[in-house]
């Protein structure tokens, strides 16, 4: 399976040409993947926002923002330069070294799980043998920086709003992490190329969601209370708590949380396409065009037209999945804190559990059809 | 020397010196959760160790359980009991100093001597598994260590009930603290929501 363009590999040999050693060459190369993909993030977090307000407004019958640009598409842009100018305020009695490393530790580490998200064969930052594992452990981290800055701010709303965010978040991690166990058990390898590659065989048919789809639902669900998405946002629940354990913030801060937020939420979208709909697989096998079309899959210029449906498959499954939450968001009630632990553990739980034994059931009777 | 090699040290430096310091700081800082909070930073450089000695899943799993678990509810517990109030100031503090202050030295003069006298296989990039590192653990907890893996998940679901049966008074028809019978109803009644009693 090892085809498609290899851009380190070419980069390497082009920097070589000029008589550069392959280390030399190598910490060239390092940081660039690295810089195109939080440029991703970030314009992905500028549409998300854009389309956040574009449907809110659709769904209640508004306009939306208008006058930024042609449909308000700069509207995100000056939402973040006004953060940016914004006077960054430590309130008097909060303690400033936790109410500046809370955000920090909120951001970093959603952004350090891009590392694993495939948009093609060699077109990720790192194939870590771990992969999606590293996901799960990263994302642990997040309710500790909730917690730091609910505790930092010195004010009660703030510190609940800590304490729901990490209550929340460590119950649905359990039964995100069963899921995405099964999925791990149709597949024989944590890696995110090989649980793409495994959805590969016969185009929409292969993929995950209709071998796995109650682990589909559960994970959704986890993922978006995982996100803070309504019906799940408790954490900052407007009316009860102001909003949560963002209240004191301002600047730059509060546009950390807000960055984060939305970078989770496309993370967490980008990843159920991953997981459970073929990741970059177009509907129909790129192998069988080629072949219909008499055109040597390595020929380069198949190489780049499957590399760039393979990026145009993943962003669009992602941002449909987006847009799925977003109208999530307009149109459920939140749920209060006692049905959200029942859901959480009285419900979800015992199902993803129930998944995944039936799964390690199916794979030893079917293991053609379940992954041997 | 190689960018590799020095990077290596350059980042064993680094996370040794945290764990150092760290370590020093959950013990010797006043504020309880300023050392909870440093315990968190101080497993993450262990994991951070793990990963230098190529062993991926073992840094993910302790960023998962000590950070991402123990650390998180460790943290949690001290903010839901915070409460602003001088401790008792203890009478024989001193002689209790110098006994925990040997004990600790006793364990670590242990620990430096096992590290003197083992010999230690190194292995080399060659022979090092890395990657598949994942399969041998999973091999080895469902062959050689399955009885240990086995009892560990016993004793966590004993350590569950216990917990369950402390927060749930309702099971119990007397109180352990005050001996006296559990007023049932109460209990009962704190568990619906507040609305709909006011009517």
């Amino acid at each position: 399976m090892e085809y498609g363009l290899d851009l380190e590999y070419s980069f390497n040999e082009f920097l070589k040409g000029f008589g550069l050693s392959s280390e030399i060459a190598h910490i060239i190369w390092l940081p660039l993947p690295m810089l195109l993909v939080l440029v991703a993030a970030v314009v992905g977090v500028l549409v998300t926002v854009w389309l956040e307000r574009k449907i809110s407004a659709a769904a209640q019958q508004r306009i939306g923002p208008e006058y930024a640009g042609a449909l308000g598409v700069l509207q995100p842009i000056a939402d973040g330069l006004k953060l940016l100018v914004k006077e960054d305020i430590i309130p008097a009695k909060a303690d400033g070294i936790l109410f500046t490393a809370g955000p920090i530790l909120v951001l970093v580490p959603v952004i350090l799980s891009w590392l694993i998200v495939p948009f093609g064969q060699n077109l990720l930052i790192s194939n870590v043998g771990i992969g999606i594992f590293l996901w799960i452990a990263l994302s642990s981290i997040q309710p500790i920086g909730l917690l730091m800055s609910g505790y930092a701010s010195n004010n009660k709303y703030s510190l609940l709003g800590g304490l729901r965010a990490a209550a929340q978040s460590i119950s649905y991690e359990i039964p995100l992490a069963l899921s995405v166990l099964a999925i791990v058990l149709m597949t024989n390898s944590l890696s995110t190329v090989d649980i793409v590659n495994q959805q590969s065989g016969a185009g929409i048919l292969s993929w995950n969601i209709w071998r796995q789809p109650v682990g589909f639902i559960v994970f959704w669900i986890c993922a978006l209370a995982e996100c803070e998405r309504l019906p799940f946002d408790l954490p900052e629940a407007e009316e009860e708590l102001v909003a949560g354990y963002q209240t004191e913030y301002a600047g730059m801060k509060f546009a950390l949380f807000y960055l984060g937020s939305y970078i989770n939420l496309i993370l967490s979208a980008l990843l159920v396409s991953i997981l459970y709909l073929g990741g970059w697989g177009f509907p129909i096998p790129v192998e069988l065009i080629a072949n219909f079309l008499n055109l040597p899959i390595n020929a380069p210029f198949i190489q780049v037209f499957t590399a760039s449906i393979g990026i145009v498959m993943t962003v669009l499954k992602a941002y449909l999945l987006v847009f799925i939450a977003i109208l999530l968001r307009w149109t459920t009630p939140r749920v209060r804190i006692d049905q959200l632990l029942d859901l959480g553990w009285k419900f979800l739980l015992p199902i993803s559990l129930a998944n995944l034994l039936i799964t390690a059931g199916l794979k030893l009777a079917f293991p053609q059809f379940f992954g041997g | 020397m190689s960018i590799a090699v020095t990077t290596q040290i350059i980042c064993f430096s680094v996370l040794s010196l945290v764990i150092l310091i760290g370590a020093l700081g959950v013990v010797l800082l006043e504020s309880i959760v300023y050392s909870a909070f440093l315990l968190g930073g101080v497993f993450m450089s262990v994991a951070g160790l793990y990963l230098l000695l190529n062993a991926s899943f073992v840094a993910a799993a302790q960023v998962l359980v000590y950070v991402g678990a123990v650390n998180v509810l460790i943290i949690f517990a001290i903010m839901l009991v915070n409460k602003k109030e001088d401790l008792k100031p203890i009478s024989d503090i001193k002689s209790r100093r110098i006994i925990s202050t040997s004990i600790c030295l006793t364990l670590l003069s242990l620990l430096i001597r096992v590290d003197l006298t083992n010999v230690w296989s190194l292995s080399s990039p060659q022979n090092s598994i890395g990657e598949e590192s994942t399969i041998r653990i999973g091999e080895h907890l469902f062959s050689d260590y399955l009885l240990p893996f086995e009892v560990a998940s016993v004793l966590l679901l004993m350590a569950m009930i216990g917990a369950i049966v402390l927060a749930r008074r309702d099971v119990m028809s007397k109180d352990i603290s005050t001996g006296l019978p559990v007023d049932q109803e109460l209990i009962e009644k704190s568990s619906e929501p507040l609305l709909t009693n006011k009517n």
